[in-house]
C-alpha cells in the first residue's frame, strides 16, 4: 500500500509540472507558430486561422498546402524589421561588452577581498537584482534627461555649457542595459574567480612574468566559463528587451522587443507580431545553446 | 595575499556607486517638495500623502500583491516538484523535453512569453484579467524556483534518506522529516524570488491582463510614459524599502541558521 502511494507520489512529481509546462509553455508556443502563418483580419481575434483542427485530419492536411508564409516574407522585405533585429543584436553586444568591462574588475576585487568582507560585497551585488527592474530604469530618466540631475551637475561644475542630450540615444540604452544587468555579469564571474587558486599568479610572477602577463595568461583563461555565462546572461535578455529602449531610447531607436510590442498593441497585427517572435527566437537559439553548453560543463566540473 | 590593490578598491567603489547612486537619488527626490522632479524645493512628505489618496495606485498595488502571493505559492509547489523530478528521476519518457521546458523560460524574452500566453488564453476563450496574469506568472516563476531548489537538491547527501528508510521510515515520512527540512531554505528563497519576479513584471502582465486588472508596474509604466511624477518616486521608494528590508532580514536569518548549524556540528563532533 505504502509502496503504491510512493509510486503515485513520484509520478505526480513528474506529471504535474510536466503537464503544466506542456499546457502553458509548449502549447502557447505552437499557437504562436500557427498564428504567424495566418492572415491578418479586422475582427476579434484579429486573424484568420489557416488551419483548424476541428475539421478533422483530412481538412488539416489539405490546409497544410495553403499555409501562408506571407508574414515572414513581409519581415524579409520590409527593411524596418531587419534593421530592428540588427540594432537589437548590436546594442546587446555593445552593452554586454561594457558590462564585462565594468563587471570583471568588480568581480576580481570581490574575489580578492578578505573573507570577512565577501558576504557583504556579494549581498550588495545581489540587492539591486531584487529591487524592481522598472523602477531602476525609471530612476535613470530623472538623471539623464536634458534638465536632469546629471546635466545640472555637469553645468554646475562648468564642464559643459549646454545640456547634453542623452535620453533618446543609444548611449541611454547602453547605460540602462549595463545598469540593469550588471549583477548578472558580476555573479558568475565572481563564482569562477573565487574558486581560482591565486598562488598560480604568484608562481608566474616568481618565474618572471609581469603582472599584466600573468593576468592575460592565467586569470583570464581560468575565468572563461564565468565570462561566457555572464555575457550570455546579459546578451540574451538584452536582445529582446522592451522596457529599457522604450523608456530611455525614445521613439527613434527600434529594438525588436519594442517592434513586437508595437505590432501587437499599436497595429493590432497579431500574425506579424507572432512572426517577429518566431524570428527573434531563431536569432537567440545559437547563444542559448552556447549558454546551456557552458552550464553543463560547469556542472560537470563541480561534481 | 588578501590585500586589495588600489585598482581593486577603485573598481569596487566605482561599480557600487554606479549600482546605488540612481536608487539613492530616487529615494532622496521622493521627499522633494517641488513638483519639478529635478529641482530641490525642500523636504516634504506631501507625495506620500497624495499617494495614499490615489485610489488607482492603491487598487493596482492590491491586485499586484494578490497576484504575487498566489502565483509565488503555486509556483513554489510546482517548481519544487519539477526540481525533484529533475534530480531524482534521471530516466523517464520525455525527460529531455521536460528539462528544456524548465530551462527555456529562464532565457525566453518576456515579449515572447507574454504574447504566446495571451494567444493561448484567446484560443481557449479564457476571460483575461486577474486569473490569466496569475497563470502566466506561475508559469515563468516556477522555472526559477525549480533552478533554485534543484541546486540545493544536487548538493544534498542522499545517504541521510537511505538511513531514514533503513530505520523504517516510509518514503513520505522520509520526505517530510528528512528531505524537506534540508531543502526548506532553498524553497523559501524560491518563493521570495517568485514573489519579487511577479511584483516586478510589466511586460507579461501587460499582454495577459484584461480590463479591470491593472497591476502596479502597469500603472507606474503608464504614468511614466505621460511624464515623470513625484508620486511615482514615492511608490518606488516604498517598494525599494519593502524589498530591501525583506532581503536583509532573510539573509540575516540565514546567517544565524548557518552559525547555529556550525555550532551544533562542533558540539556533535566533540560529544
Amino acid at each position: 500500500m505504502n509502496r503504491l502511494a510512493a509510486a503515485i507520489a513520484s509520478r505526480a512529481a513528474i506529471i504535474v509540472p510536466y503537464l503544466w509546462l506542456l499546457v502553458f509553455f509548449l502549447v502557447p508556443f505552437l499557437i504562436v507558430f500557427k498564428i504567424s502563418l495566418s492572415f491578418t483580419a479586422i475582427s476579434m481575434p484579429p486573424y484568420t486561422p489557416t488551419f483548424d483542427l476541428s475539421e478533422g485530419w483530412a481538412a488539416f492536411t489539405e490546409s497544410l498546402s495553403e499555409l501562408s508564409f506571407e508574414n515572414y516574407l513581409w519581415l524579409r522585405d520590409d527593411a524596418l524589421y531587419f534593421n530592428a533585429y540588427l540594432t537589437s543584436v548590436g546594442i546587446a553586444a555593445v552593452s554586454t561588452f561594457l558590462a564585462l568591462l565594468i563587471g570583471y574588475p568588480m568581480a576580481y576585487a570581490m574575489a580578492r577581498a578578505p573573507d570577512s568582507l565577501r558576504p557583504l560585497l556579494l549581498m550588495l551585488v545581489i540587492l539591486p537584482f531584487w529591487t524592481s527592474f522598472l523602477i531602476r530604469v525609471y530612476a535613470w530618466i530623472g538623471i539623464l534627461k536634458p534638465e536632469g540631475l546629471l546635466n545640472q551637475f555637469l553645468l554646475w561644475l562648468g564642464i559643459i555649457d549646454a545640456p547634453l542630450i542623452i535620453t533618446g540615444t543609444y548611449a541611454a540604452i547602453y547605460i540602462g542595459i549595463v545598469y540593469s544587468y550588471l549583477p548578472f555579469m558580476v555573479l558568475p564571474l565572481y563564482a569562477t574567480l573565487e574558486k581560482m587558486d591565486f598562488s598560480l599568479i604568484e608562481a608566474a610572477q616568481d618565474l618572471g612574468s609581469t603582472p599584466a602577463g600573468a593576468f592575460w595568461k592565467i586569470t583570464v583563461p581560468l575565468s572563461v566559463p564565468g565570462i561566457v555565462a555572464g555575457c550570455m546572461l546579459v546578451f540574451i535578455p538584452a536582445v529582446g528587451e522592451f522596457v529599457i529602449p522604450d523608456l530611455l531610447g525614445g521613439s527613434q531607436t527600434l529594438m525588436i522587443g519594442k517592434t513586437l510590442w508595437n505590432e501587437f498593441f499599436a497595429n493590432r497585427d497579431w500574425p506579424v507580431a507572432s512572426a517577429v517572435a518566431i524570428v527573434l527566437l531563431l536569432v537567440l537559439v545559437v547563444p542559448i545553446m552556447f549558454f546551456q553548453q557552458a552550464q553543463a560543463k560547469a556542472q560537470e566540473r563541480d561534481r | 595575499m588578501n590585500r586589495l590593490s588600489r585598482f581593486n578598491i577603485v573598481s569596487l567603489v566605482f561599480g557600487f556607486a554606479f549600482l546605488y547612486i540612481p536608487i539613492l537619488l530616487l529615494v532622496i527626490y521622493s521627499f522633494n517638495a517641488s513638483r519639478l522632479v529635478t529641482v530641490w524645493g525642500g523636504f516634504s512628505t506631501r507625495w506620500y500623502v497624495s499617494l495614499f489618496q490615489n485610489q488607482q495606485l492603491i487598487d493596482a498595488a492590491w491586485v499586484t500583491f494578490r497576484v504575487a502571493f498566489l502565483s509565488a505559492s503555486v509556483a513554489t509547489v510546482l517548481g519544487t516538484l519539477a526540481a525533484i523530478a529533475l534530480t531524482r528521476y534521471t530516466r523517464f519518457h520525455g525527460r529531455i523535453l521536460f528539462t528544456g521546458m524548465v530551462f527555456a523560460p529562464l532565457v525566453m524574452p518576456e515579449v515572447i512569453t507574454g504574447l504566446s500566453l495571451l494567444l493561448l488564453f484567446v484560443a481557449i476563450g479564457l476571460e483575461r484579467g486577474f486569473m490569466t496574469i496569475t497563470l502566466a506568472h506561475i508559469t515563468f516563476s516556477m522555472c526559477f524556483v525549480a533552478v533554485v531548489v534543484q541546486s540545493r537538491l544536487l548538493s544534498f547527501d542522499r545517504s541521510l534518506e537511505e538511513a531514514a528508510q533503513d530505520l523504517g521510515a516510509t518514503p513520505a515520512r522520509t520526505f517530510f522529516s528528512v528531505t524537506l527540512p534540508v531543502i526548506l531554505p532553498a524553497i523559501v528563497a524560491g518563493w521570495m524570488l517568485a514573489f519579487t519576479l511577479s511584483l516586478d513584471d510589466l511586460v507579461i502582465a501587460s499582454f495577459t491582463s484584461g480590463p479591470g486588472a491593472t497591476t502596479l508596474p502597469m500603472r507606474i509604466y503608464s504614468q511614466v510614459r505621460l511624464g515623470v511624477t513625484p508620486e511615482i518616486n514615492a511608490v518606488s521608494t516604498i517598494l525599494i524599502g519593502v524589498v530591501g528590508v525583506g532581503v536583509i532580514i532573510a539573509s540575516l536569518v540565514n546567517k544565524r541558521r548557518d552559525v547555529q548549524r556550525r555550532r551544533d556540528e562542533q558540539v556533535a563532533a566533540q560529544g
